[in-house]
């Protein structure tokens, strides 16, 4: 197993956001996330990446047999975890080709290999840069700055290419994207998908999951998943909306 | 509220302008003894600057100046020490004329200098003689600053730089500032430049002051700039001295039409105090200033900048943006001035204070400052003082760069601005290499 979620729980300040969750990932598959806004989706993938702003309050999360609550930020990047931003942020000054030489160098050190010439940098470049449809020009822009909604996704994809790991978080990849960016993007996902890596896909619509096909599909309520599913789930909550689940589980759910 | 200054120094004065008067009787005109005289009189009137006077009201001199500091620079070191330490001072690939003082005084014999036909390059003592000095010494203008008196009383030595009309010098010209004393040194160091009518320019300045000398210096420089009609003059200050160093340096440029100044200051050292004073007039039309700062202040650290720059002729031009960045218990002072005078139409003056503070202990006291007396003019000023941004941080951790990394990242990409204005890479790649290193060593203290 790659990741094992077992009864996470976490807040923000005080506001309980992660109720208990419990998820497990194996290499190969990709798990599609979904559920109404405010139900924690975005916050567990925070949780996973590492945001200092969450505090865990309860449970565990091993990523490759390793605890990794217990590491840094940087560190859960090093061992294999990726998240795609919502929010890519945007750092006037750096400019993208030295962000992402910074990043490689660092997991290239990780895995004990030496860094690039920048020779070998730039036919890697190259190579995913033409994998993801990114466009060249962006490359010596400053990091994210004046780029488009598409053109931002776009580039988390080309990291994503870059720094190969082991499992991918998209988190609402797909907002703020027009048709034709959200198939570059998926192709670019789908182009990467391997037997070795695994893909956790947040998503409020169904239409991302037209275009990468998840293996299953979890609806989170309320910091809780409570129902999972195959792809058939996601059309399923696409026909009917989130409005039956709520009213589903207020009945469950203690009167407060 | 006046606060007076108390030092051994002030009873100390008296003696030492006597004797360097008497000293100077026979080798100095009178005009420039009568200076001396008259400077050091309104020094004397005026005394150190006072804490919380209007010019000095963050920032308190008296502790710099409680040292039994000795006056005399005269001092004779070995050719071979210095070379070693010209070594150390001269940044990674820079392709540079030499040219060094040392306790303030040109050495010619240890220089390498541009050809004469476009460089005349001589001590002051030397200047005075030839009668080259007087014209744009101590040049008259409303306000001089209180160390600026003290200067033109007891300077001793310094560097007259002429760059001969319409030169274009090849090559920058790197000035290195050597000191070499075993007991604290009060040293008074003056230099002037004009660079003439079409000519141009790069001078860089780098201030060495060993450990080994193991004793304080306090540096009490003036430099006196004019650039000539369409001249064009680059001016970088590599700030980078030692703890033990206390840095007063005074910039006064005189600009004449269609003329170009621009001054590169940078301050990555760690000396325990330093206030730059950059005071520019414009005396034509058409001119261009462009004043660029970064400061990087850590542990106890006092950085204090202030510029001022007058506006007096119609259709000129003045861009300024400092940035500092701020550690430990480091308090950076900046205020800068721009008056536009009532002549001044058509002016654009614009200027920009950006501040990063990465530690709850330091400050930073900002004060932009715009008096117009003029009516069709474009001017604005800013400041602003922030950290480094938590999302940008965590978006470069999420990539695998660890925290120290992302954090000079973000410094690097604040300084960006200022540092993007260097025309000489190998000083870009210097000014980026020290950065890197000072902020490396706060973050493994």
């Amino acid at each position: 197993m790659m990741l094992n979620i077992n009864d996470l729980q976490a807040r923000v300040e005080e506001k309980a956001i992660l109720k208990g969750i419990n998820l497990q990932i194996n290499p190969g598959e990709v798990h599609a996330i979904m559920g109404p806004n405010g139900s924690g989706k975005s916050s567990l993938a925070s949780v996973l990446a590492g945001r200092e702003s969450y505090e865990v309050t309860g449970g565990s999360v091993t990523f490759d047999g390793k605890d990794l609550l217990d590491m840094s930020p940087e560190v859960r990047a090093r061992e294999g975890l990726f998240l795609a931003f919502q929010y890519p942020v945007e750092i006037p000054g750096v400019s993208n080709m030295q962000f992402l030489k910074a990043a490689v160098t660092e997991h290239r050190a990780h895995k004990g290999l030496p860094p690039f010439t920048p020779k070998e940098f730039l036919a890697f470049v190259k190579e995913k840069q033409q994998l993801v449809q990114f466009d060249s020009q962006l490359m010596n822009r400053s990091l994210n700055e004046g780029f488009s909604g598409g053109e931002k996704k776009r580039n988390e994809i080309l990291q994503l290419a870059m720094l190969e790991p082991k499992l991918s978080i998209l988190d609402e990849t797909d907002s703020g994207l027009d048709i034709d960016a959200l198939r570059i993007v998926s192709e670019g996902v789908n182009k990467l998908r391997s037997k070795d890596n695994a893909f956790l896909i947040i998503t409020h619509y169904q239409r991302l999951l037209d275009y990468i096909v998840p293996d299953f599909v979890h609806v989170l309520y309320n910091g809780r998943i409570v129902r999972s599913g195959t792809r058939e789930l996601a059309l399923e909550l696409e026909e009917k909306g989130y409005d039956w689940l709520k009213e589903e589980m207020h009945l469950q759910e203690p009167v407060q | 509220m006046t606060n007076t200054l108390t030092s051994p120094i002030i009873a100390q004065l008296p003696g030492v302008f006597e004797q360097h008067l008497s000293d100077r009787k026979q080798a100095e005109p009178a005009s420039l003894l009568t200076q001396r005289d008259e400077a050091f009189k309104t020094f004397m009137l005026k005394g150190f600057p006072a804490y919380r006077t209007e010019e000095w009201k963050y920032t308190n001199v008296a502790p710099f100046l409680q040292e039994a500091f000795s006056f005399d620079t005269t001092t004779t070191v070995a050719n071979t020490t210095v070379e070693e330490l010209l070594k150390a001072a001269i940044p990674a690939g820079l392709d540079a004329y030499t040219l060094v003082c040392v306790n303030g005084k040109f050495q010619k014999e240890l220089s390498q200098v541009p050809a004469e036909a476009d460089v005349q390059i001589t001590t002051v003592s030397a200047a005075i003689e030839a009668g080259a000095y007087a014209p744009h010494f101590n040049t008259e203008y409303d306000y001089k600053h209180t160390f600026e008196d003290l200067n033109t009383a007891l300077f001793e030595e310094g560097m007259m730089i002429v760059v001969k009309k319409g030169a274009s010098v090849d090559k920058p010209m790197h000035i290195i500032h050597l000191y070499h004393h075993s007991s604290p040194l009060f040293a008074q160091t003056r230099q002037l430049w004009v660079v003439e009518e079409g000519a141009q320019a790069q001078i860089i300045e780098t201030l060495v002051d060993p450990a080994s000398n193991n004793a304080v210096l306090f540096n009490n420089n003036v430099t006196e700039i004019v650039t000539e009609a369409t001249a064009n003059l680059q001016h970088y200050q590599l700030q980078t001295a030692l703890h033990h160093v206390r840095i007063v340096h005074q910039t006064r440029v005189h600009q004449h039409e269609d003329s170009v100044y621009s001054h590169f200051a940078f301050i990555m050292s760690s000396a325990a105090f330093t206030r730059n004073n950059i005071d520019i007039v414009h005396v034509g039309e058409h001119i261009e200033t462009n004043l660029y700062g970064f400061y990087l202040a850590s542990e106890q650290q006092l950085i204090d900048n202030h510029t001022a720059v007058h506006h007096a002729k119609p259709n000129c031009n003045s861009n300024e943006l400092y940035k500092g960045v701020l550690l430990d218990k480091a308090v950076g002072v900046f205020n800068g001035k721009i008056f536009v005078h009532q002549d001044a139409q058509k002016t654009n003056a614009f200027q920009q204070n950006n501040n990063m503070i990465l530690s709850e202990g330091a400050m930073v006291y900002t004060k932009p400052q715009l008096e117009i007396y003029a009516d069709d003019v474009k001017c604005s000023h800013g400041t602003t003082i922030g950290q480094v941004s938590e999302e940008a941080l965590f978006y470069l951790k999420s990539r695998g760069i660890g925290e120290a990394a992302a954090r000079n990242m973000l410094v690097h990409a604040f300084a960006y601005d200022v540092t993007a204005q260097i025309t000489v890479p190998a000083i870009r790649k210097y000014i980026e290499q020290i950065a890197d290193e000072y902020l490396d060593t706060f973050a493994n203290n």
